[in-house]
């Protein structure tokens, strides 16, 4: 090896800022690479990529509907992983709200008035909240890794759904086919711009990100979930109280992915199907660390991580892919992110001595 | 000392220091210093924590390189490019902080730190047993470190430099971690190793140590060489007053005290330690009164963790009459609740328990300052924790930019007046230090004895578990010591004397019932 990795002594600002930006760069390059392998104008194939799919009005709007609950998911899982709260299951709780929402949406199918819409949405957070709440019980009642616990439960969720939605919730008049009925008006979120699909879910999470940052920053709960994430012993020492802020931070990381899932079968979709969600929750993960695990960052990674969906649809349509693409971006991206985080703590030197640098290592570990 | 005969002349030294510099961004942190070592000299170098002694340590092994001066080895001019290379040269050094692995054995960690040359195990082990037996360090080559009293480990440490060929041992602040005992055994084994022709550079801050120990010492302030002395001559006060400058009030003895009322009690506390390594505790009676300071000596692993955590609420007793705050049983309460009751507390971490190394100052003032009004309908109130923060930082001198630097980047010492500080301007009924000043510079400790004391003159009960037997003697009004999690009677300090804590210290003491 010519390059060598020297500990920087302490983690450099600028780089932690930087490092989004660069795996940014290096994803659009290797992107870029990639399609022109595949016989593409990279120039071309990257405009209908990331550019096309926001060109106009109803694109702008389309971004918007993929990107809030995304948006919510990631806030959400931030302040986990701030706790030092491994919730991979965003996923799961979004389903799970989605399925909780939906079963209510139907019972109130007849009903009419301001109320329902808001019943039916509080039933997607409590569905997400209790499935992501059952994860932190386990991680304190039984020190159960919350990774594992939630990964599984994130499939347990899916098959749940796909039950219900293959039996009882399904549309009695609906010839056989896996769907619900189609939701009340009631019960649907209202559109913010005509002809298109943008609804208020949207408003829904960017007030999610304003709130999560005045709690994380502002409030003494929130400070005591980063004084837990950042050094546990001193968090025992001051009587924070450990369990309660694991419960809290999957409560409302889990609600937060149920209102994402309750936003899509009352938004876009309007029904319960067996899709309701491409992999948000998932994303999420990606974009809670693409944006340094602040709401700001969050806000802006939301948007790229949509226009990714977005793009991935349209290089199907337009470019022929098959809408794996997608997910090679959200990769790349991903790794990309983890490998100019080294950066953060490390920085690149040409390597003049390798017996220098192996002791080096000794050294900075005393 | 012992007998070894110094050469005087400057024909041979073994390593030779020429006008070393090195900058570091902000801070010039070796201003051109010359430093002579002759062979079986043991050397000291002096200075408060800050002055550039590690620094200079590190560009003897080799870690960085120096940007001006020249280094001589044996007459030669050289340029250490790295730890190995000094290795080989004949150079060892043992860190403060030990880089052993707990779960592997003495052997396996002493091949693991020599690398390619650690040559065959079961010759490895031999070479082990062979020089710990000659310099009297006991030492087992199968034990896991995880079973190693901190004293032994630093044997393992010293024994892995020994077991290449040593010209020069470079010995960062060894003593802060032994008991008395330990320090003698320690000093044995330099001096039998000096008369053996090593040079031995001693690291230390500990004047009475340096001047029983050491043939010759250079003294650093600010990066700058303030003077050569030969300690057994110079004195104490000359040394210290090198050390710190002469604006520094260095040492002074503290009126004791008898106390008022007795605030903390604690009675017939037996538990388990959390820790599958620590030390049970054994019927544990004892109390402080208010307006006293109870001082409890002890070599660490004998149960002061366990105790510590009894008393902050991290571990949470059985019964709540275990543990009293005047008429207030408190056994089954949590830190909070504690706190709420008046106590401030002070753990032996700093960084990682005291105070979270990434966060601000300001942040820090909120990790235990939060009854301090610092909060209010949930919402942190900004403006009166940067208040608060300042506060601590202009009362106690805290050297920092200002209250938005981060913990861990300051000094030992600073950090530990910022802790102490922010526990007594919260005004406590009963405050407990663990290990107060340990790996503080003198100037530091001063000043957190002299907060001590007048938190003490205010009428608060304080508990300080210390290793360090002076500062104990210095501090307490009265004093104990803990052997293997059982609590020796206390006296009062006037009326014991070292020998007798020492004692106490192996366990040699009637029964735990007669604490009072």
């Amino acid at each position: 090896m010519f390059l060598k990795l020297q500990p920087r002594g302490e983690a450099s600002k600028r780089m932690s800022y930087l490092s989004p930006l660069l795996a940014g760069i290096l994803t659009l390059v290797t992107g870029g690479i990639f399609f022109i392998f595949l016989g593409h104008d990279p120039f071309h194939a990257l405009g209908v990529f990331l550019i096309s799919p926001v060109s106009d009005l109803y694109g702008f709007a389309e971004l918007c509907v993929k990107a809030a609950p995304i948006m919510l998911c990631a806030v959400g899982l931030a302040l986990a992983f701030k706790a030092q709260v491994w919730n991979i299951g965003a996923e799961g709780q979004l389903l799970m709200g989605g399925l909780l929402a939906s079963a209510v949406a139907l019972q109130l199918i007849e009903a009419e008035g301001f109320w329902v819409l808001p019943v039916v949405l509080l039933s997607g957070a409590l569905g997400g909240a209790l499935w992501g709440l059952l994860a932190a019980w386990l991680r304190n009642r039984f020190n159960a890794n919350e990774i594992l616990t939630t990964i599984m439960f994130n499939y347990i969720a899916l098959y749940l759904l796909l039950y219900f939605v293959h039996g009882a919730l399904k549309d009695p008049d609906g010839y056989g086919f896996p769907e619900s009925a189609v939701f009340s008006d009631s019960a649907t979120l209202p559109i913010l711009l005509e002809d298109t699909r943008l609804h208020i879910g949207i408003l829904f999470a960017m007030f999610a990100v304003v709130a999560s940052w005045v709690f994380i920053s502002r409030s003494f709960v929130g400070f005591q979930i980063q004084v837990l994430g950042l050094d546990s012993n001193a968090a025992k020492l001051s009587g924070f109280k450990h369990k309660r802020l694991v419960l809290l931070v999957m409560l409302i990381s889990g609600a937060l992915a149920g209102i994402a899932g309750a936003g899509e079968v009352t938004g876009p979709i309007g029904q319960l199907i067996p899709s309701i969600s491409p992999g948000y929750g998932y994303a999420a993960i990606i974009v809670a660390f693409l944006g340094r695990l602040h709401p700001v960052g969050i806000f802006f990674a939301s948007l790229l991580m949509a226009l990714i969906y977005m793009g991935g649809e349209l290089a199907q349509i337009e470019l022929n892919m098959p809408l794996a693409v997608t997910s090679l971006f959200q990769g790349m991206l991903l790794f990309y992110l983890l490998a100019c985080d080294v950066l953060i703590n490390f920085k690149i030197k040409l390597n003049k001595s390798q017996v220098a640098g192996a002791e080096q290592n000794t050294v900075g570990n005393a | 000392m012992n007998g070894q005969t110094v050469e005087s002349s400057d024909t041979h030294y073994r390593l030779q220091l020429k006008g070393i510099t090195k900058q570091y961004p902000g801070c010039l942190a070796n201003d051109k210093v010359n430093l002579e070592i002759t062979p079986g000299e043991i050397h000291a170098l002096l200075g408060e924590n800050g002055a550039g002694k590690s620094t200079l340590m590190k560009m003897i092994y080799g870690v960085t390189k120096p940007d001006g001066g020249e280094i001589y080895w044996e007459g030669e001019q050289v340029t250490i490019k790295d730890p190995s290379s000094a290795r080989h040269m004949g150079i060892g050094m043992v860190f403060q902080h030990f880089s052993l692995f707990e779960t592997l054995t003495v052997t396996e960690n002493i091949a693991l730190a020599l690398g390619d040359d650690a040559g065959d195990l079961e010759e490895l082990t031999k070479r082990i047993v062979e020089v710990s037996k000659k310099y009297g360090m006991e030492l087992h080559p199968d034990r896991h470190i995880h079973s190693l009293s901190v004293g032994e480990r630093q044997r393992v440490e010293i024994v892995r430099c020994l077991v290449q060929d040593i010209k020069l041992l470079i010995l960062d602040e060894p003593t802060s971690v032994l008991t008395p005992q330990e320090v003698e055994t320690l000093f044995v084994t330099l001096r039998q190793l000096a008369a053996d022709g090593c040079s031995i550079l001693f690291i230390s801050h500990k004047l009475n140590e340096v001047r029983d120990l050491c043939h010759s010492a250079t003294i650093l302030r600010g990066g700058k060489v303030t003077g050569d002395c030969i300690p057994a001559e110079a004195g104490a006060t000359k040394m210290a007053q090198l050390m710190v400058g002469d604006d520094t009030p260095i040492s002074t003895d503290y009126a004791k005290s008898a106390g008022g009322e007795v605030f903390l009690s604690v009675k017939d506390l037996s538990m388990l330690s959390d820790d599958p390594f620590g030390a049970t505790l054994k019927r544990i009676n004892f109390e402080v009164k208010q307006g006293e300071i109870l001082g409890i000596a002890g070599v660490a692993g004998n149960g002061q963790e366990e105790l510590l955590a009894a008393l902050s609420g991290e571990h949470i007793l059985d019964k709540a009459e275990t543990v009293n705050f005047a008429d207030t049983a408190v056994g089954l309460l949590d830190p909070r609740k504690r706190r709420e009751l008046g106590l401030g507390f002070v753990p032996e971490e700093r960084l990682g328990r005291g105070a979270v190394p990434e966060m601000s100052l300001k942040d820090n003032t909120l990790l235990t300052g939060f009854l301090q009004g610092l909060v209010s309908f949930g919402l942190i109130n900004q403006a009166k924790t940067e208040q608060f923060a300042d506060k601590i930082i202009a009362d106690y001198k805290v050297k920092t930019p200002n209250r938005n630097a981060a913990a861990q980047s300051l000094s030992g010492g600073n950090l530990q007046k910022f802790i102490i500080g922010r526990e007594i301007l919260q005004n406590p009924k009963l405050l407990v230090a663990a290990h107060p000043t340990w790996g503080v510079d003198i100037g530091a400790a001063t000043a957190i004895h002299k907060a001590l004391i007048e938190l003490r003159d205010q009428g608060a009960a304080i508990l300080v578990i210390s290793e360090d037997i002076d500062e104990l003697f210095l501090i307490s009004d009265r004093l104990c010591a803990i052997c293997d999690g059982e609590l020796s009677p206390s006296k009062a300090t006037t009326e014991t004397s070292i020998e007798e804590v020492g004692r106490w210290m192996t366990g040699v003491f009637d029964s735990p019932q007669d604490a009072a």
